[in-house]
């Protein structure tokens, strides 16, 4: 190991010495050592079971006690906090399956306009770093710190443990992040130290750290790849990362090169903050499994009020729209479709997958449906019309209108008679 | 079966039947003809399960009648690379065994695939029926196709709407294609017979297929249809396909009525300044922008890596007198309008945002709409 290898102290938030194995200046335990520290600048974050910590940090009695986030007996986990998640309770579980696992967890409604307002401060303390932030999710983002170094009179690593202890103080959730050469290996780094982590993967190592990773480590790799690769004799990342692309695109088709370059820990993506999302969805999971088209309907035009909402905030529309159902047996099934012209009003989102819904209705009990924009256009392209619908443009115009009278008068001011709930 | 015949005869049968075949296809016997030999006649089907042809051929001397199914791709490859002139025989013994076909010293075993297997169409009642020189069906076609969707969310317009409708006065069979950006609407005369038809969506591949076999024939061509299925008689062979089940969008209401400013240019400077013009865009959709004056018409594009192209045409081609206009279209669907116009093109517009109304000056039977796009 050489003398001088790099180091920070997590609390203090301080150069330390290599050599010690407490900061001098704090005392604390919580040091970063890493060759490349100093000059590594892209960091993956990610909040630690945020919704959970959220409830956490607002009902501080609950500490102590395992916390899961989720909707109604039939919901599934939105989060779990850490101690609930040693007894196997994971995020995206059946509700009566991780209740099964911890049957003293406390289970709470999720409040989403609290841990929206909890990720914008977030958000707005990451875009005080860098303005190179591209957010992946609620609660997970990706930074690229390059050229940072004089405005926050710091290298990368150490504006990130600034951060990190920002986001404690002033929100009272706590982060664990990644920071390496690039996005994916960023990503991939983050995983390794949860809860408050700071893991740190140089240039160097990443190929020798990623060799006998099994495939499935990388994002991407699904069941379903997972099983053809490991068909063809590739278990680990090292058999991936050896193929040449010529190699690669003989044995895994056109995807073939860029899932070994992805092997080999190579990723040229860069921190874009214009790409923020590439899909915009909602979805809900049922009381009861339902079956029939006139019962799938009713939530399936709730989902499509409320895509048309989160599209239009973000002054996005729908080219595509995707439907998503899950069996009563766990089984997913997507399916999509392109619009002919782009929109954002509920009712045409709706026309178009309730066509795709009519298909997928054959006796079979559901448990979630789901409805997602994609690819998305943007607004100002969305309901134009055209000579076989040229009433579009007169219905975005509806819709609007209902929306401001809406804002004004509340929800029930007025609806369309589909979205009236039987008394 | 054993028969020959005239390799000319055989293969112009074949050429009519095997093109229906679909290349790709993931049921065997659908590559198949299907060959029926009795006395004097052969008779081919040829099916994709949506659309059936069958040609009587007459001039065949049967020795032996019988059925079988053989390849139909292979099969007129082979009758095609036959020298000219040749007699072909064809000769199957029956259940398994192959086709062997003979012509000359040029012998093959083509293997063949169980009649039973092979899918007949049911074609039903046809209870309505007319008959319609081919010439006026060609244009019926010809100026409508070209507008058809091949988009599948919007299934209903993949096809060429037929109906029988009243056009100022007259009772007119109409046809009618839309992609939603352009549509074009045809009619003739009303045939006798036609009166109580329903509208039909006629299928994409219907449409090219009669086409063709309607490009080798100046008789009357005979028309059976019901709800759901469509008949043509075309000389010998005769077409059954089924329809887009679907309702086709109310059109009318999208053709605008009010567009009162008149251009009116000759077609060939017209169509071919568009092209030149348009050769300059990278973009796939090619617009090209109309800024139009009095008697004087600027035609222009560009691209951001390649620059721009204009092009002026004036009165010695153009005639326009009201307000100044400036409009944007893709080429490609002007040329497809232009290229059904024979001398002189006259648009319509409302403004450089609304729906445009293309006719042919001199054939007002044919009427096209044509969305604007931003340049």
């Amino acid at each position: 190991m050489p003398a001088l290898m790099p180091a920070l102290c997590r609390d203090c938030c301080q150069e330390a010495p290599a050599d010690r194995p407490t900061c001098p200046a704090c005392g604390s335990r919580r040091l970063v050592r890493h060759a490349e520290l100093f000059t590594l600048t892209v960091a993956h974050i990610d909040c630690d079971a945020f919704y959970a910590s959220i409830e956490k940090r607002d009902r501080p009695e609950l500490l102590a006690r395992p916390v899961i986030v989720g909707g109604g007996k039939r919901g599934v986990v939105s989060a779990a906090c850490y101690l609930a998640r040693t007894t196997g309770v994971r995020s995206a579980m059946p509700m009566f399956k991780a209740l099964r696992l911890c049957p003293d967890a406390v289970v709470i409604k999720p409040q989403m306009a609290k841990y929206v307002a909890a990720a914008r401060q977030i958000r707005e303390l990451m875009e005080a770093l860098t303005p190179l932030v591209q957010p992946l999710s609620i609660d997970e983002a990706v930074l690229d710190l390059r050229g940072t170094e004089a405005l926050h009179r710091a290298p990368p690593a150490l504006t990130l443990a600034r951060f990190a202890l920002d986001v404690e103080r002033q929100v009272g959730v706590t982060i664990s992040l990644g920071l390496a050469p690039n996005r994916l290996l960023a990503k991939l780094t983050a995983e390794r130290d949860k809860p408050r982590g700071f893991a740190v993967l140089g240039a160097s190592e990443a190929a020798a750290w990623l060799a006998p990773q099994p495939v499935s480590l990388l994002p991407g790799v699904g069941p379903a790849l997972q099983k053809r690769l490991e068909a063809a004799g590739f278990t680990r990342l090292g058999q991936l990362a050896a193929l040449d692309a010529r190699e690669a695109l003989r044995r895994f088709g056109e995807d073939g090169p860029s899932l070994a370059a992805r092997a080999r820990g190579e990723d040229s993506r860069p921190v874009d903050p214009s790409r923020e999302v590439k899909s915009i969805s909602a979805e809900t999971t049922f009381e009861t499994d339902l079956a029939t088209l006139a019962t799938l309907e009713a939530p399936l035009w709730r989902l499509c009020e409320k895509l048309g909402r989160r599209l239009r905030d973000k002054s996005l529309a729908a080219a595509g729209v995707v439907l998503k159902l899950k069996t009563a047996d766990f089984r997913q099934r997507t399916r999509n479709m392109r619009l002919p012209v782009p929109s954002l009003v509920p009712e045409t989102l709706f026309a178009a997958a309730r066509s795709l819904l009519a298909k997928e209705v054959d006796g079979t009990a559901f448990r979630l449906i789901g409805i997602g924009a994609q690819p998305l256009a943007p607004a100002a392209a969305a309901d134009q019309g055209d000579l076989v619908d040229p009433d579009a443009p007169r219905r975005r115009a509806r819709w609007q209108a209902m929306e401001t009278l809406r804002a004004r008068f509340g929800e029930g001011a007025v609806a369309l008679g589909r979205g009236l709930r039987p008394r | 079966m054993k028969f020959t015949v005239e390799r000319a005869l055989l293969l112009k049968a074949l050429a009519h039947v095997q093109s229906v075949v679909e290349r790709r296809n993931t049921i065997p016997i659908l590559a198949n003809v299907l060959l029926a030999a009795q006395e004097g006649s052969l008779k081919l089907t040829a099916t994709d399960m949506e659309i059936a042809v069958v040609e009587d051929l007459a001039g065949v001397q049967v020795a032996r009648p019988g059925r079988t199914t053989a390849p139909a791709a292979t099969l007129y490859e082979i009758v095609r690379k036959l020298p000219d002139g040749a007699k072909v025989e064809l000769d199957h013994a029956g259940g398994d065994a192959p086709l062997r076909l003979r012509a000359g010293r040029f012998n093959t075993d083509l293997a063949v695939l169980p009649v039973e297997d092979f899918p007949s169409m049911t074609e039903g009642k046809l209870p309505h029926g007319f008959a319609l020189p081919a010439g006026q069906l060609r244009e019926l076609i010809d100026r409508t196709r070209f507008a058809i969707s091949t988009e599948e969310t919007r299934y209903y317009l993949n096809g060429i709407f037929l109906h029988a409708t009243e056009s100022e006065g007259a009772r007119v069979l109409r046809a009618v294609a839309t992609d939603g950006h352009r549509l074009a609407r045809v009619e003739e005369p009303l045939p006798e017979g036609a009166a109580g038809m329903p509208g039909v969506i006629i299928p994409r591949k219907t449409v090219n297929e009669v086409r063709k076999l309607a490009e080798e024939t100046q008789d009357e061509i005979a028309v059976k249809l019901s709800d759901t299925k469509i008949r043509f008689d075309i000389g010998t062979v005769q077409l059954t396909s089924k329809l887009i089940d679907g309702t086709f969008p109310e059109y009318d209401r999208v053709i605008p009525r009010g567009n009162d400013k008149v251009l009116k240019v000759l077609k060939k400077e017209f169509a071919e300044a568009v092209g030149r013009v348009a050769a300059i865009s990278s973009e796939r959709s090619r617009p090209v922008k109309l800024s139009i004056d009095r008697n004087h018409l600027l035609l222009s594009a560009s691209s951001a890596e390649q620059g721009q192209a204009q092009e002026e045409l004036d009165s010695d081609v153009v005639k326009y007198e009201s307000s100044p206009l400036e409009i944007g279209f893709q080429a490609r669907y002007l040329n497809d309008i232009t290229d059904q116009i024979a001398e002189q093109v006259e648009f319509r517009f409302a403004d450089g945002s609304a729906p445009t109304v293309v006719t042919d000056a001199a054939k007002p039977e044919a009427l096209y709409v044509l969305m604007p796009m931003r340049v």
